[in-house]
């Protein structure tokens, strides 16, 4: 049937199951959002204060939910400042569709008002990216997008849409088909048909899992990494299968936080530079380690020279291209993380190894608290952990608040912790609580943030008081760039080269300027108070916890060195 | 692994469709590898576009870098060539200088030698063909040095397997590959 374009752009995210975008207009964008005028019962936008908190809002969402998140901005600048976010999204493989539209065709090139090669800027931060010049090809296109946003590794997907395609007298040809049938026309069609290339999923190579089958029947000493793959593939009921029956320790990077429990009594801790002693010590002494989608990054594998030199190493990834990429294994198997968990658990079985596991847990697998004057971070998160829901969702900015966070808190399930580990995006937090609190009303959302990270994106309460999205802030506020003085301090002979950020605003009172709540805090009985507040409140709060400006976090590896060489203890 | 750097050369069928050429080739700049030569041209199959690039490096990058470029969604596959296992050539032309009679002989015969063709005869210029591998060429530039070269053109280096190995053959490492690129 013949429909309006923008119409059928609107159908197609329909098909998708899409009911919530996340987005901000402008010219180029107009008659898009003009369609959805007509959709409000179907589709919420919710108009963020800048495109950054969307772009990381729709990645919020994503991630918590496992759903693919909906982006939409405007062409130049609107386009660019989603930028990051696209970047944040990718570097963690999280699927989202973005949605721009740029100028007519006719002013295409012209370095016209707001004209932004978007497509060519952000092909190397996203899986694919369209630029839709003929309006016939709008419904082909974006189911597209959808699957490979959502298959496969996930990740990012960018459409630009010409501002004459999306005109209000262009009609095209629209046949509504349900998402199973994609598959069966237009460019999915042809890939399916395609030569030499398999694009419907297939099975883990057989024989790679016997031999991981046979090693793991061999091994004394096993120990498991829980990459962001077994997050992003939902397959921690596998996964948990997988270390119970192999009885081995499983150190989480930080990306895996909720692929395995992490007040099990399997689990060490972190892994990394941040990690635990006792991750970090396993990972020097076992002698096989299966790590399960990670990709061994500077921020794991330290040196990845002598990383688990001494071990069986095994990769299990569904990207092969990360094969080999930063460490050299020994065995790999290419799969979904899920099926090949699955496989593995069929053939193996159950064994134990208590010596093993009393030589690895004779290490410490938590963080050494460090007495002072100051109310202390750890004491922070035990009260906040101690007044919240076991299930509730931790979106973190980045910094020494996001290791001290994902350090303490026992993240239990996928989609509990969205945290910006690949690309480390200050200002992510705010934008992804919101996100995820949108997808998820029934569950508290806490953003963790720092003094420095809460600046990069506060305008986000405007978007937090507009909509009544009830997300508690809790700012560690050290008045520094946290993470980066202590280098200054270890590294640089104390010369703090613009890291003081004495200078912030009063945060209880910006938070009152948009309408929420605040409070100050410099005591565990006063932050318990505020924390009663807030929850009872059941509105955006802001709680600002003065903490002492020295605070380093524990322990702690330079880049670069072996694993279980610890700076900081 | 052999750390040694030598000249390798990457075939790879893409499907035709607008931008794949710069997405290929921002992989080589994104990694920080130089681009000795690129060519492409299409096959056979309708919408099948053939890219050969020629690259110094060793095992392993050369490895990272043709996963990186498997995994983009238009790649079809990507074979890794070397000069034992394949044949290579490329098509050069060039303007010689002939201002003086008596050279434009010696270049005729330097033409004949190294079975080069000559397109194009002026008062004062000549332009060679030459169909050749990287040695030839370089073996024909430094004879005709003292002439004047007035300008060139290269089309880079193509390549195919020899025997009947090609590149849509399949192979475990293909299908691994594959795996990522799944979309249904």
């Amino acid at each position: 049937m013949k429909v309006r374009a923008t119409k059928a752009i609107v159908e197609c995210l329909l098909e998708q199951g899409v009911d919530t975008i996340f987005g901000y207009p402008g010219g180029t964008i107009l008659n898009l959002y003009d369609e959805l005028y007509d959709y409000q019962d179907q589709i919420h936008h919710y108009l963020t204060a800048h495109e950054q908190g969307a772009a990381h809002a729709a990645d919020g969402y994503a991630r918590s939910t496992g759903k693919v998140g909906v982006c939409f901005a405007t062409s130049g600048p609107g386009a660019t400042n989603l930028t990051t976010g696209i970047a944040t999204a990718y570097a963690d493989s999280s699927p989202v569709v973005f949605i721009t539209c740029n100028v007519a065709e006719n002013l295409l090139g012209k370095d016209s008002f707001q004209e932004v090669d978007i497509t060519g800027i952000a092909m190397p931060i996203t899986k694919a990216t369209y630029l839709v010049t003929d309006a016939q090809t709008i419904p082909d296109i974006i189911r597209e997008a959808f699957a490979v946003a959502a298959t496969g590794r996930p990740g990012p997907v960018l459409i630009d849409f010409l501002k004459n395609v999306t005109a209000p007298n262009v009609e095209i040809e629209y046949n509504p088909l349900p998402k199973k049938d994609h598959a069966k026309e237009g460019r999915l069609a042809v890939w399916d048909k395609r030569v030499g290339w398999e694009i419907r999923t297939p099975e883990p190579n057989m024989d790679d899992i016997d031999k991981l089958v046979q090693w793991i029947g061999e091994a004394k000493k096993p120990m498991l990494i829980c990459g962001g793959g077994v997050v992003r593939g939902r397959a921690d009921k596998e996964f948990i299968e997988l270390a119970e029956k192999m009885d081995a320790p499983v150190a989480i990077t930080l990306m895996g936080g909720g692929g395995f429990p992490g007040g099990h009594p399997l689990a060490t801790g972190m892994i990394g530079m941040h990690g635990s002693q006792a991750s970090n010590i396993a990972c020097d002494t076992c002698d096989l380690l299966i790590a399960v989608g990670c990709r061994f990054s500077d921020r794991v594998a330290l040196d990845p020279q002598s990383f688990a030199k001494q071990a069986r190493l095994v990769h299990i990834d569904i990207d092969r291209a990360e094969i080999g990429k930063n460490v050299k294994t020994d065995h790999y198997v290419i799969g979904d993380a899920k099926r090949v968990l699955e496989l593995v658990n069929e053939r193996i079985t159950a064994t134990e190894n208590p010596q093993w596991k009393a030589e690895v847990f004779s290490h410490d697998t938590h963080v050494p608290v460090i007495e002072s004057d100051h109310m202390t971070p750890d004491q922070v998160l035990r009260t906040i952990y101690s007044k919240v829901p076991q299930d509730s969702i931790v979106a973190t900015d980045v910094g020494q608040h996001q290791m001290w966070s994902i350090q303490h808190f026992h993240f239990s399930y996928p989609g509990q912790l969205l945290t910006s580990g690949g690309f480390g995006t200050m200002g992510f937090g705010l934008g992804a609580a919101l996100g995820a609190k949108v997808g998820n009303p029934d569950k508290m959302v806490l953003h963790m943030t720092g003094d420095g990270c809460f600046r990069m994106n506060s305008q986000e309460m405007a978007t937090e008081s507009h909509y009544d999205i009830p997300v508690i802030t809790i700012i560690f506020d050290n008045r520094t760039l946290g993470m980066v003085r202590p280098w200054q301090n270890l590294i640089y002979k104390k010369r703090f080269s613009q890291t003081d950020l004495g200078f912030a605003p009063d945060f209880v009172k910006l938070a009152e300027a948009y309408g929420l709540k605040g409070a100050r805090v410099s005591t565990v009985e006063e932050l318990e108070a505020a924390m009663d507040e807030a929850i009872a409140w059941g509105h955006g709060y802001v709680i600002d916890c003065v903490i002492d400006t020295d605070e380093m976090v524990r322990p702690m590896v330079g880049g670069g060195s072996a694993i279980t060489n610890f700076m900081l203890t | 692994m052999n750390t040694e750097k030598k000249a390798y050369t990457l075939s790879i069928l893409v499907e035709d469709i607008p931008g794949v050429l710069s997405q290929v080739a921002r992989l080589f700049s994104r990694k920080g590898y130089n681009i000795e030569s690129i060519c492409a041209g299409v096959t056979t199959q309708p919408g099948m576009t053939r890219i050969s690039v020629v690259t110094m490096g060793d095992e392993k990058m050369i490895s990272q870098l043709s996963a990186q470029i498997s995994k983009l969604l238009p790649v079809y596959t990507v074979d890794v060539l070397t000069g034992e296992d394949s044949v290579q050539r490329e098509l050069v032309l060039i303007k010689v200088n002939t201002a003086d009679k008596d050279a434009r002989d010696e270049i005729i015969q330097i033409v004949n030698v190294f079975r080069a063709s000559i397109l194009d005869l002026a008062k004062d210029t000549l332009t060679i063909a030459m169909l050749g591998t990287a040695d030839k060429t370089k073996a024909i530039l430094n004879l005709l040095e003292e002439f004047g070269i007035l300008e060139i053109a290269r089309t880079g280096m193509v390549a195919l397997e020899r025997g009947r190995n090609n590149i849509h053959a399949q192979n475990k490492l293909k299908e691994e590959y594959n795996y990522g690129k799944t979309v249904l």
